[in-house]
């Protein structure tokens, strides 16, 4: 039923993805109870392998497998570390493949990282971000905390702001939301838009003002500011003038609309330095489910026991 | 040196236009007699009803690794190699280390082809010290060094600077050598894992764009018209590029251009794989790029075959796919792949590819004694059977590397013996076994040294 490795978006089905969403609210519920662990992957390993610096993803992913009662190792290097020892990235799988793993969590700078180890270890693969490729459990878990407030992803109208070209996190929501029936507009400097992404079943658009009375959720991707340096728009102030989110921009929004980032926020930048909390922000939350979602899909992809952790209310 | 009498086969000679049944007697290292019923006593009489006999094939690009990266291929290996493909002559490109940027270094490569005595090579020279791209290298001394240098090139890359290039390209043509160029505007395709297009878009990888090429031949074809250099433009991969050079022949300037039978056979679609095997520069373009690169092979507009054939060693392959070096290696498998894909398919005769594998290249880099089957002539030709089926498997490859996207294919299309100077250096598809030895020289270790 479940998938062994998770490594594109494109290997879900509506109806896995249904799952993992279902799945991820019974972990939900674990997580606010004092004890938050179940015993569902006592005995397990997984491991966390970074190539890319990241705190959030990695800490999101080692909770949720602690609420698994898994246990978890870190490994973190630059990207040129194995190459530069005279290792290839190969012979880094095959060592890690020697240790009895169940689960590898890798991030990566370079595209196709986690498809290529999936190839090389018996552990499921999960993709934690590869490159500029995909990002799928960031996908996931916005799908889950869009389902929450809204009740459904069909028929939602979903902006996505800012650097796609160069996003991972875009990729795998495109597809993920698409997927999911909602209509997205990718918004953003025309060099930051792929040149072909209009063949991505997605609307594209340069001007955000016209758009945001159009949208239940604006989603806001990080911009780098080395973007700036290589020219993809001629200054962070140009940038935020057309492109970052203000207060006369949010009085644009529809009241019910919602604001998605999935961090970390360049505050300044995409959003204005001085845009207060609000309720429609929900960025914790994303943080909170993303631990929940995790779990689920650990929890579904190593097969634990089949059974549901129970409810404590039962 | 044996008397060799080829009896029953179709000889195709295409500067002579035959292409009829006849038997060919090989003594002293020549073509000594071309003709029918043919009996020769004392001479090792191989009969080859069925299959072709013609020129050895000229391969104007490949990469031997030596000196600097034994690990990877040898002149002797690569040498091998081409005589396993069928090929009796190649161009060394000069990207070694050191880089083949003097008469020394050419003169090694050359003197290690004939000791290993596979096939001919011949070194190109680089057009820029070091390939930096900012001193002119010693062409005169390399032209007229035992090596006999007659193309130059920064191959791996294009020279940036429009005046290093245009001063080259007239000190060349005082020599009447070839000024080839790896076509690529540096600043446009910087950093570019693979074709841009809508597959760099889907897998966010970074694109290099066709313009890159465009833009680097255009600028070269204007400087080639006004130095009127003999200028050969190396792997062509794109759309542009193809219509530029149509453009341009037909306005009369010198040029003449290369394909290799990835980018007429496979597209930017499988990058999808993310295994670096497909990784190569020029990259694998879209589909519609390498249509027109076949409608340009098709009609004249791209010269020669050319496989860039480019070992890596297995781990520098099987590293992350941004890290990976670009290349594939091509030279057992090429005849194969033009007679699956293009020959069945009607895109060239057979007859024609043999010219596009022999006589045009030989013509291209003016080569005494190949490309020709003629009573008198050096004696290296190639024997094939065009209709023998086989699967494509790496590790039966003389290649020392491995590094072929072709890997359990089905193709059609086998080279059965090799002549290099009158002897026999392949029979029945593999490698004399007196000249296996050369194979061992060298070395295993090579990126870590």
């Amino acid at each position: 039923m479940m998938i062994k490795h998770l490594l594109s978006i494109d290997q879900l089905s509506t109806d896995q993805i249904d799952l993992v969403l279902k799945t991820a609210d019974s972990f939900g519920e674990v997580g606010t109870r004092t004890i938050k662990k179940v015993p569902a992957l006592r005995g397990r390993t997984v491991c966390n392998l970074f190539f890319e610096p990241s705190t959030r993803t990695r800490l999101s992913f080692e909770l949720a497998a602690k609420r698994l009662s898994a246990d978890v190792i870190t490994f973190t290097a630059d990207s040129k570390t194995s190459v530069s020892k005279g290792e290839s990235f190969k012979d880094t799988a095959l060592t890690l493949q020697a240790m009895g793993l169940d689960a590898i969590v890798v991030r990566h700078t370079s595209g196709g990282a986690a498809k290529r180890l999936s190839q090389w270890v018996d552990a499921s693969v999960l993709n934690a971000g590869d490159g500029s490729n995909e990002h799928p459990t960031q996908a996931l878990l916005d799908l889950y905390t869009i389902k929450q407030r809204f009740g459904r992803i069909d028929g939602l109208h979903i902006g996505i702001v800012g650097d796609v070209f160069h996003s991972r996190v875009a990729r795998s929501n495109i597809k993920a939301m698409t997927k999911m029936g909602a209509h997205v507009t990718v918004i953003g400097p025309p060099t930051l838009l792929p040149v072909t992404v209009g063949s991505w079943g997605v609307d594209v658009s340069t001007d955000l003002d016209a758009m945001l009375p159009k949208l239940d959720i604006v989603y806001l991707l990080r911009i780098q500011k080395e973007r700036q340096v290589d020219q993809f728009f001629p200054s962070l102030r140009e940038y935020s003038m057309f492109w970052g989110l203000d207060n006369r921009r949010v009085g644009l929004m529809k009241p019910e609309a919602l604001i998605m980032h999935p961090g970390p926020i360049n505050r300044g930048v995409e959003i204005a330095g001085d845009l207060p909390e609000m309720e429609r922000f929900i960025v914790a939350d994303q943080v909170t489910n993303g631990i929940a979602v995790r779990a689920s899909l650990m929890f579904l992809m190593l097969g634990g026991s089949q059974e549901l952790p129970p409810s404590e209310k039962s | 040196m044996a008397e060799i009498l080829f009896t029953g086969g179709r000889l195709i000679d295409p500067l002579s236009g035959t292409d009829t049944t006849a038997d060919v007697r090989v003594s002293g290292g020549r073509v000594v007699e071309v003709g029918s019923g043919i009996t020769a006593t004392g001479a090792e009489t191989i009969d080859i009803s069925g299959a072709v006999i013609c020129p050895g094939f000229i391969d104007l690009h490949v990469h031997l690794r030596e000196p600097g990266r034994e690990d990877e291929e040898t002149v002797a290996t690569g040498s091998a190699a081409a005589a396993r493909g069928g090929f009796t002559a190649v161009g060394a490109m000069p990207n070694t280390d050191p880089v083949c940027d003097n008469a020394a270094v050419a003169d090694k490569v050359a003197a290690a082809a004939r000791r290993a005595g596979l096939c001919e090579v011949i070194p190109a020279g680089s057009l820029t010290k070091g390939l930096e791209g900012r001193y002119i290298t010693p062409i005169g001394e390399m032209v007229t060094c035992s090596a006999g240098v007659r193309m130059f090139t920064d191959d791996g890359k294009g020279v940036q600077d429009s005046r290093i290039l245009r001063r080259a390209m007239e000190y060349i043509k005082g020599f009447d050598a070839i000024c080839a160029e790896h076509c690529d505007d540096a600043a446009l395709s910087e950093g570019g894992q693979m074709h841009e297009g809508y597959y760099s878009d889907l897998l966010g990888l970074k694109g290099m764009p066709a313009a890159a090429e465009d833009i680097a031949l255009a600028r070269d074809l204007v400087l080639a018209r006004l130095t009127g250099v003999r200028y050969h433009a190396l792997h062509v991969s794109t759309q542009g590029s193809v219509e530029l050079i149509r453009q341009a022949k037909a306005q009369g300037v010198r040029v003449t251009a290369e394909v290799t039978p990835h980018h007429l056979i496979l597209t930017d679609a499988e990058l999808q794989s993310f295994d670096p095997v497909n990784k190569v520069n020029p990259p694998l373009r879209s589909s519609s790029d390498m249509e027109a690169c076949r409608v340009g092979l098709a009609d004249g507009t791209l010269d020669a075959i050319a496989t860039d054939h480019a070992p890596h060693s297995r781990e520098e392959k099987e590293s992350e796919f941004e890290l990976a070096p670009p290349g594939m290696i091509g030279l057992e498998t090429a005849l194969a792949l033009m007679i699956s894909e293009i020959v069945d398919p009607g895109i060239l005769t057979l007859a024609e590819l043999v010219r596009r594998l022999t006589s045009v290249p030989a013509g291209i880099l003016r080569l005494a004694g190949q490309g020709a089957v003629a009573e008198g002539s050096p004696a290296n030709l190639t024997v094939f059977d065009p209709s023998a089926e086989w699967v494509v498997d790496p590790a039966t490859f003389v290649s020392k590397s491995r590094n072929t996207p072709f890997k359990g294919r089905k193709v059609k299309g086998k080279v059965l013996h090799t002549v290099f100077g009158g002897s026999l250096v392949v029979r029945n598809g593999d490698i004399v076994p007196e000249y296996e030895a050369a194979l061992s020289v060298g070395t295993s270790f090579g990126a870590a040294q």
